[in-house]
């Protein structure tokens, strides 16, 4: 799990980036030349967060990342889904919505090009 | 034509169809700006084109095509080429069916519950209502850069999150409804308040929630909750200009001068409410307009109904357990049973304490001590309210009354 500041990302420049995700890339080769890559994925920053709950039967759909402290990371679905709606349909039947929280963010998707 | 009024009326399908064939919000709007600048110079020019909506989606899709082509030219062109051949091979559907389908897209995604409450009502008011920027910005009372940022990051949001661009589905349309209903209820409210600024801009707002109010009537004519907002919509403006004293001073619906009332707000809101009420409307939008029809039936406050008033609140507060529609029934308690049972109330309300700070507890305190002519108490009470007030208006008001009490002692 890669923690960051998102705001010192967004003061970088093209020629940083650029190398940062050169690092990235030797590194994801590195673990896949030794076997021990099996997945992994670049989220969307925090503004695309959607946060999903479910109580007493209804669902709870708010803007923004999951920002309960009393609460920790306990596991994560990669899915695929046409639009948010259908994300938050598919998380909705996740059974920890029932009592905790579940957080739908993006992944970057890199263009083929 | 009048373009000003030409720009109101077709804004807003323009760019809801013009989001249908595009998928993209951000470019849409500058698109459909665009199309519009266009016109502006060609029609006075030209004449005007017999179906002006069709020119300007064609228009406005021409300037996405440009722009996409000009993008294609500079980036990895693959997304930009499937943009491009979708819309260029795509037929334009320009029916009223498809019309009414690409509004009621633009306000379900405009009022998604992935966007936060504040940032669904500016991008409704302005997408679905076309209002500008700048005019948002100043009815909000926020700068005009913090309110374009904050409208930038919506649309980034609906953008990269992924979100559709689509009536929800049946089995979901309710709770996107009530969505839907709130953001229209609170850009009225935002409007009504007055919670401070110029008064026409409010106007503005309560012009616009009452429009787009009709407009959801219209595009969905069963649904008997939105008549019921409606009809409180317009019984609640048909008070607007009897509700301000000259110098903008809140004036209470006892004080009022019922002939300022607006008959043609309420003989169109009367009978929208029965048929919703026919229709079997009971939510939080039909009490409320049933106790605000009480009053618009009422043509001197001493034939108000009050006992009936106090029984809405109370089927309301079942619905909506809320202090402030507690102080509400209080008030009406008051009205109908004299004022210490209402301040009875009112105590219980305090003991609480979910509304301390709040001005309107001490200020509906004070108004019922003063009818029961206890005015040093009155004073005190319209005192700590004063302590309280954010706004002008209410506090000329909460000061003219303590003069009067004052005055009394």
């Amino acid at each position: 799990m890669i923690y960051g500041n998102e705001a010192d990302v967004a003061k970088m420049t093209q020629s940083d980036l650029v190398a940062i995700y050169g690092e990235y890339g030797r590194f994801t080769q590195s673990i896949k030349d030794s076997k021990n890559y099996i997945g992994s994925g670049q989220l969307q920053d925090v503004a695309t967060a959607t946060t999903l709950r479910v109580r007493d039967g209804k669902r709870m759909v708010t803007d923004g990342p999951f920002a309960e402290t009393r609460e920790q990371l306990g596991g994560y679905y990669l899915i695929q889904a046409k639009d948010l709606d259908e994300a938050l349909a598919i998380a909705e039947r996740i059974p920890s919505a029932l009592w905790g929280s579940i957080e739908v963010r993006p992944l970057v998707t890199r263009r083929p090009g | 034509m009048n373009l000003e009024s030409l720009y109101r009326e077709e804004w807003r399908r323009v760019l809801a169809t013009t989001v249908r064939l595009t998928g993209d919000f951000d470019l849409s709007e500058e698109a459909v700006q665009d199309a519009f600048v266009a016109a502006l110079e060609q029609w006075p020019r030209d004449g005007a084109p017999a179906n002006p909506y069709a020119w300007l989606v064609s228009a406005a899709r021409n300037r996405v095509v440009d722009h996409l082509r000009r993008r294609a030219r500079f980036r990895d062109k693959q997304t930009e080429i499937a943009q491009l051949t979708a819309l260029e091979e795509s037929p334009i559907d320009l029916s009223e069916a498809a019309m009414v389908d690409d509004q009621l897209r633009l306000i379900f995604t405009c009022c998604h519950p992935a966007i936060a409450l504040d940032a669904q009502v500016a991008l409704t008011l302005r997408t679905v209502c076309g209002l500008t920027t700048e005019e948002i910005a100043r009815g909000f009372l926020v700068p005009v850069p913090a309110m374009a940022q904050r409208l930038v990051r919506v649309k980034r949001k609906i953008r990269d999150a992924g979100l559709p661009f689509a009536v929800p589905p049946r089995d979901r349309l309710p709770e996107r409804l009530d969505a839907v209903m709130l953001v229209v209820y609170l850009v009225f409210t935002e409007g009504y308040a007055a919670t401070s600024g110029k008064v026409w801009i409010r106007r503005q707002f309560c012009e616009e929630a009452i429009r787009l109010g009709r407009l959801l009537c219209e595009l969905i004519p069963r649904n008997a909750e939105l008549r019921a907002l409606l009809a409180l919509m317009l019984l609640h403006d048909s008070r607007r200009v009897a509700r301000a004293g000259p110098d903008e001073e809140i004036v209470t619906l006892e004080e009022q001068n019922r002939e300022l009332w607006d008959q043609r707000q309420i003989a169109e809101g009367l009978p929208l409410l029965e048929s919703a009420l026919r229709d079997g409307a009971a939510g939080v939008y039909a009490l409320q307009a049933a106790i605000a029809a009480l009053h618009a039936r009422a043509a001197r406050v001493e034939d108000t109904d009050w006992g009936q008033i106090a029984r809405l609140y109370d089927v309301l507060l079942q619905k909506q357990p809320s202090p402030v529609v507690e102080l509400n029934r209080a008030a009406a308690v008051a009205m109908a049973d004299g004022p210490s049972r209402g301040l009875e109330l009112i105590a219980a309300i305090e003991v609480k304490g979910t509304l301390a700070g709040y001005h309107l507890l001490p200020a509906a305190r004070a108004d019922l001590l003063r009818r029961d002519g206890r005015w040093r108490e009155a004073a005190e009470a319209y005192r700590q309210a004063l302590c309280l007030v954010a706004n002008d208006p209410e506090r000329r008001y909460l000061n003219r009354r303590l003069a009067e009490v004052e005055g009394l002692t």
